[in-house]
């Protein structure tokens, strides 16, 4: 792509006038109105807004959570990604598009319907209460929906490099002596590690943030089961817009600082891809 | 992202064997895939359907058609997401347009800012715009002062739903833009083609099936939308309730059948977007292979 295109090709101010503009307005200026409002607060004021009992509580949940989430969306990913790429059964290209489904499903759905399956007499809860398996009201129904809104991230980042990891290698392990397992934990695992990281954090980054799904399971226990979005949703409906800003401003920066992250990465595994 | 599904190995067959793992090995793992799809994902879809039709097809058809506040929200969803798709199809070939085909200062952080919406909490997209233009916010007296109401009403609804959705069309049309390269686009300019024709004659069909691709994804996440439509909402049922928003009123007022009726109107939307998303994949993958 060479700067003659310029000459050539047309529409180049065109094209990104229009994008800036319609970027800056529906994207940058709100978000700028964000903080220009939680700049309206003095320093003590932001800090008794986004430093109560309760919002603490909040972010732990939220954090903790979405940690959670990730760390077991990697753990299934990696499975159902290798196997999709690896192995044939039947039916495998639905299941392989199966895999997108939370991508596409709303996620109020998602969170109603997982909600009515783990309640008591639902299909899934009628054998884990019994066990004394709570998921419904509890940070293991945050987790669970999580799980199910972040799933596809891991299994997405991981299916091109598995496709592109050469053959050679791997027969190059077995000749020199290596076993399977040695061969995946030295030569394959090490080159997904990019991959892996890189949809760890995208996963972590949506269920940070993630609102619908959570509040059909959660229960809305203040100080157990409270997200910080549920946080900024409670103080709008008090018209108390300062703090809900302010809490706003927090889980902007840890989305800022974590989009910043996953770009490094993303360099780092186009690198070392 | 999806590329599972073609690529086999072409490894001749006596070295084959290095790389296939023990049938334990094979057999575990794809039982799990199994259990963990079937378990994550399929059960969960069978169950909306189940709820839904669990009092009979009649129920089910009255429950999406009979509720007066229902009907309006599905026209709702109906009005806001073609909309907020139309806006952000336009930016997305504005902005693919100028990203693939140009390099210019700040064109990386163009990128990550288009990227910016995906990883803010659609709880905060929604306040953003409540800080804007409600009651309280900072257009909100001028817009009082001269009858606009765009929060708690459509417009507020629009901008959300726009907020949130607003890279997927740019990040779908960007790869493949830059995948077919410019090269039909400066003959047509050399055969002294205008601009707007070469735009409309060369760029628009070789990239028809990205952007059929885009307005899918992007649609489905508009009609699905919940955080960020049900902050600006204000949630007044019959007036500014969308199809998701009604769903989790209905839910909240213990009605499970006609919510879960609704509900699987959401889903079959959803399978129906991956069942097209794949058809294109098949479609596009070829073409955009052989330009390379």
């Amino acid at each position: 792509m060479a700067s003659v295109n310029r000459r050539v090709l047309p529409g180049f101010s065109l094209s990104l006038g229009y994008t800036v503009t319609y970027l800056s307005l529906l994207v940058l200026i709100p978000l700028g109105a964000c903080f220009l409002k939680a700049s309206s607060l003095s320093l003590s004021e932001f800090w008794a807004a986004v430093w109560t009992d309760q919002a603490r509580a909040a972010y732990r949940t939220t954090f903790g959570c979405a940690l959670v989430a990730a760390a077991i969306n990697v753990v299934l990913g990696l499975i159902v990604g290798w196997t999709l790429v690896r192995y044939d059964f039947p039916l495998k290209r639905m299941f392989d598009a199966l895999v997108d489904l939370p991508f596409a499903l709303p996620t109020a759905v998602a969170g109603m319907v997982y909600a009515t399956l783990y309640v008591e007499n639902g299909w899934l809860g009628q054998f884990l209460v019994p066990m004394g398996i709570q998921v419904a009201h509890t940070k293991l129904g945050i987790v669970m929906v999580l799980v199910f809104t972040g799933f596809p991230f891991v299994v997405r980042t991981v299916q091109p490099v598995l496709e592109a990891l050469d053959a050679e290698t791997e027969e190059a392990a077995s000749i020199l002596g290596a076993n399977r397992f040695q061969t995946f934990m030295r030569v394959i695992l090490p080159t997904l590690l990019p991959a892996i990281v890189t949809g760890f954090a995208l996963a972590f980054a949506r269920a940070v943030g993630e609102y619908g799904s959570v509040i059909f399971i959660s229960g809305n226990v203040r100080f157990e089961t409270e997200i910080a979005p549920m946080l900024i949703v409670s103080r709008l409906e008090e018209f108390s817009y300062r703090e809900a800003t302010a809490i706003a401003v927090v889980l902007l920066t840890a989305s800022f600082v974590l989009l910043a992250l996953i770009n490094v990465l993303e360099k780092w595994s186009k690198r070392h891809g | 992202m999806a590329d599972a599904i073609e690529n086999e190995t072409q490894t001749p067959a006596p070295f084959r064997r290095s790389r296939e793992d023990h049938w334990l090995v094979r057999g575990g793992l794809t039982l799990a895939t199994l259990a963990i799809i079937g378990l994550l994902i399929v059960v969960p879809v069978v169950n909306v359907f189940s709820q839904a039709l669990s009092k009979g097809l009649g129920t089910y058809w009255h429950n999406l058609t009979g509720d007066a506040d229902t009907r309006h929200a599905i026209l709702l969803t109906l009005t806001v997401a073609p909309v907020a798709v139309a806006m952000n199809l336009v930016f997305g070939v504005a902005a693919a347009w100028c990203i693939a085909r140009f390099q210019f200062r700040g064109r990386t952080l163009l990128i990550t800012l288009i990227d910016l919406p995906f990883s803010v909490s659609p709880v905060v997209a929604g306040l953003v715009f409540v800080l804007l233009f409600g009651a309280q916010g900072y257009f909100g007296p001028w817009l009082r002062e001269h009858g606009y109401q765009v929060i708690f009403a459509t417009p507020a609804l629009v901008l959300a739903t726009a907020f949130v959705t607003f890279p997927f069309v740019a990040r779908e049309l960007i790869p493949v833009l830059e995948a077919i390269g410019p090269d039909e686009e400066l003959a047509a300019r050399s055969l002294g083609a205008s601009g707007w024709q070469m735009f409309w004659r060369i760029t628009l069909p070789n990239i028809k099936w990205g952007v059929l691709y885009g307005v899918i994804l992007c649609n489905a996440r508009a009609m699905g939308e919940f955080g960020a439509v049900y902050v600006v909402s204000g949630r007044i049922t019959g007036q500014t309730d969308t199809v998701p928003l009604r769903v989790e009123k209905l839910f909240q007022d213990y009605n499970t059948p006609a919510s879960f009726a609704l509900a699987s109107v959401l889903t079959l939307l959803a399978l129906v977007t991956l069942f097209v998303k794949v058809g294109i994949e098949r479609h596009a993958r070829p073409k955009v292979e052989k330009k390379e």
